[in-house]
């Protein structure tokens, strides 16, 4: 009954094209570079002892790594690579997305390829070897006309496994830059999108089932030397990756991309905008769930032309800076330092969205607390919660010189969480954001920051390089400037974090149109 | 024998590591051996006694230490391996076919890789399907698994047979099939012997086998030749180990004689 015509279900089914035919792209490519390099790498391992142990443990170790820490760790690498090759070649390359996904996904998909192709080269038998150099072969013809064919069936179920990995881990892509069906699962859970967190999960699932069992086909049709049965299996993954492919190569390259990060607030601003360029006529696609130094840099190089930032974050994050200044003598000096990077500041969206220490009102009230300097008196009692990066933030740091700050406990938590867990009483303060909507639902009150010691954090849009002279981006964008203040962001939070038909962040960017278009 | 002969082993001799400090496990001991061109020669031993290691020392799959072995008056030291196996068939125990190719290409294997235009190999494999007496149609294209043990061994006959080469060595070819395949095959083999006008190398662990089929019979037993002659040269011998292998032989015979006596059994 109601659980499919939910409208989010269509929702997810619309993105489908572009998701699944960059997750099929991205698998492809990562498991070609997989095999193009350990295959060579397995037969040149075969008879030497050494290079086969220290092959097989290098690749176990990788298998050890998280596949969402190795897919961060090529983000920097190449990076550093590709300003290395800038300066030293004259030429860059987009550390960005595709890349360093397929760079890390091939890594990760080498272990099966090469345990099973050197397990299915031992596995030919010595009579068998024997009579292939009896009859006159060379160690060339012999590893080709015979240990090959012999070892396929093997290596074939190697290659299943790598293929089935791959496809899973290509879900965590997405933080990267990479779309993928990963893109459900992220936004899904930021914006506590079950159905979307779902939806994901399903059609990465159902893709890895189907790429097995067209492989299982293949394999067995080896095994059992069925030549129609393997050449069935290898036309259906044609057929699979062509189809998934055909879409998403159709897509213009006039596109504007817009960038989102991990947060609710971020996926409603970045539908917000992409409905405003839409509504010009212009083309527009997102690119959510990336980590804040990840979308800055993204910004810088082209990969992505718009994204909403906060003058705080930039003004600690990317020029490292631990003064404070006031609200717009900060923003004036942030344009100047942006544009030395070609960077546009557009403007601000005219709310703030700044860290503050939040706690229950009425255990507030209690102890007395009003103030950050009140808390520090309690806090070697109580427990803070805070997202991944708080507490790595200079802002931890000035509140812990400001104040004088030391809490008993220090937990990292999903922000969307940790409201619930500060008004159950599992945490007593958090880290949270003012903008958040669920500061006013869970009846919590903000702690005033009388000592300045955390930034100003203006919502900001930026531009690209490449978009700096777009006159029809801008113009299309310019309506939302100004016109969005902190009750319209909490309320516009608050539904999305709703968990209902419309909560999804196209549907709350609708609302929040309604509500400040006519202004 | 007046000719220079086909094949010579002089003083050859061969060791093996024999693993965890057990030292070096000498296989083949000092063999000086003659095989004249057309000559059918049995190398019969048991387990251990050096007869394997002296056929694959032959077509060089493995190397000798010391002494030298000539065919045509060439040590096979300077000739290229690959070269020298191509020009030497080689029968392997139970076929030793490529499970993943058909009859026609484990047959086609050698004039293939000596470059071979497809046709003639073609005509070739019909023509050798015939001589070792299978049917063209109905094996040509089988998977060595759809063949019996007897069918198996005839593709290898075929196999080792397809360069045309002179000479031909056979590792225990008829061991593993029962007695009436194994009798069946032995005298067809011998038919194509004489046929082909080849040289053949036969080893094997079964004195019947090897008098019935061979020209001459060498025995050896720790890597070293005990005793070398015809059927009834070896029958005069004294040694008491041939006595032992031909014991079984002349027992079969004489009750076969005395149980079928209008039979020419053995």
């Amino acid at each position: 009954m109601s659980l499919f015509s939910d409208p989010r279900w269509s929702e997810a089914l619309a993105h489908l094209p572009d998701y699944l035919g960059n997750h099929v792209r991205v698998s492809v490519a990562a498991l070609a570079l997989g095999l193009a390099v350990s295959l060579p790498l397995a037969i040149a391992a075969r008879n030497r002892r050494v290079l086969r142990g220290a092959l097989l443990s290098l690749a176990s170790v990788v298998q050890t790594v998280p596949g969402l820490a190795l897919l961060a760790l090529f983000y920097p690498l190449l990076l550093a690579l590709a300003a290395l090759t800038l300066s030293w070649f004259g030429f860059g390359f987009s550390a960005f997305g595709f890349l360093p996904a397929v760079l890390a996904l091939a890594l990760y998909s080498m272990l099966p390829v090469l345990r099973n192709t050197i397990t299915g080269l031992d596995g030919v038998e010595p009579a068998i070897l024997e009579a292939a150099k009896g009859v006159g072969m060379t160690p060339r013809q012999s590893l080709f006309t015979v240990e090959l064919p012999l070892a396929l069936p093997v290596m074939m179920a190697g290659i299943r496994t790598a293929a089935v990995w791959v496809i899973g881990t290509a879900t965590l892509s997405t933080p990267i830059g990479q779309t993928s069906l990963g893109n459900y699962i992220f936004a899904g859970l930021q914006t506590q999108n079950w159905v979307f967190v779902l939806f994901g999960c399903l059609a990465a699932a159902t893709l890895a089932l189907a790429v097995d069992q067209l492989l299982a086909l293949v394999e067995n049709g080896l095994r059992q030397r069925n030549r129609l049965r393997a050449m069935l299996g290898g036309a259906g993954i044609a057929a699979l990756v062509a189809v998934t492919l055909v879409p998403s190569m159709a897509r213009s390259s006039s596109n504007t991309i817009v960038g989102a990060k991990t947060f609710t607030e971020q996926y409603v601003l970045s539908a917000l905008i992409a409905q405003r360029l839409r509504a010009a006529g212009l083309s527009a696609s997102s690119r959510e769930g990336l980590g804040s130094n990840v979308i800055f840099e993204a910004l810088k190089s082209n990969d992505i032309d718009v994204y909403v930032d906060y003058s705080g974050t930039l003004w600690v994050n990317q020029f490292h800076r631990g003064d404070s200044r006031p609200r717009e003598k900060l923003l004036d000096e942030l344009k100047v330092v942006l544009a030395k990077q070609d960077i546009t500041l557009l403007g601000e969206l005219g709310f703030e969205n700044a860290y503050a220490l939040v706690m229950p009102k009425k255990r507030a009230e209690a102890l007395g607390i009003r103030t950050i300097a009140d808390l520090a008196a309690h806090a070697p009692t109580m427990s803070l919660a805070a997202d991944y990066e708080f507490f790595s933030r200079p802002e931890w740091a000035s509140l812990q010189k400001a104040y004088g700050l030391s809490f008993h406990a220090q937990r990292q938590m999903q922000p969307d969480f940790m409201y619930a867990a500060v008004a159950s009483g599992e945490v007593d303060v958090i880290a949270g954001y003012t903008s958040d909507g669920l500061i006013a639902k869970y009846d919590l009150v903000v702690l005033e920051d009388s000592g300045h010691a955390i930034p100003p954090y203006d919502a900001i849009v930026l531009l690209s390089p490449r978009r700096a002279g777009d006159q029809a981006l801008q113009a299309a964008i310019k309506p939302l400037l100004g016109k969005i203040d902190i009750a319209d962001m909490r309320e516009a939070n608050l539904r999305a974090a709703g968990g209902d038909g419309a909560s999804s962040p196209d549907a709350v960017a609708r609302w929040l149109w309604e509500k400040i278009g006519k202004r | 024998m007046q000719d220079a002969p086909l094949i010579a082993y002089a003083h050859v001799g061969k060791s093996f590591d024999g693993g965890r400090g057990a030292g070096r496990v000498v296989a083949v001991d000092d063999v000086s051996l003659q095989v004249a061109e057309g000559e059918f020669l049995a190398i019969v031993g048991g387990s251990g006694s050096g007869k394997t290691t002296l056929l694959r020392l032959t077509n060089r799959l493995i190397e000798a230490d010391s002494g030298r072995i000539t065919i045509e008056g060439a040590d096979v030291r300077a000739v290229d391996p690959v070269q020298l196996r191509r020009r030497i068939g080689y029968v392997f125990q139970s076929g030793g076919l490529f499970p993943h190719l058909s009859v026609a290409d484990n047959i086609g294997i050698t004039p293939k890789l000596l470059g071979t235009l497809a046709i003639e190999i073609s005509a070739r494999v019909d023509e050798l399907l015939d001589l070792v007496r299978l049917d063209r149609a109905q094996h040509r294209d089988r998977l060595p698994e759809a063949l019996s043990g007897g069918q198996r061994q005839r593709v290898g006959v075929a196999r080792a047979l397809a360069a045309k080469p002179r000479i031909v060595l056979m590792d225990e070819p008829f061991g593993a099939l029962d007695p009436l395949t194994r009798d069946a095959l032995g005298d067809d083999y011998r038919a194509l012997h004489n046929k082909l006008k080849l040289t053949t190398v036969m080893i094997t662990h079964d004195m019947t086998e090897a008098i019935l089929l061979a020209d001459r019979v060498v025995v050896m037993r720790g890597g070293r030749l005990l005793a070398e002659g015809t059927p009834p040269e070896l029958s005069a011998s004294h040694d008491p180990y041939v006595g032992e292998l031909l014991r079984t032989p002349r027992r079969q015979a004489e009750r076969l004689g005395a149980l079928l006596p209008r039979g020419g059994a053995a």
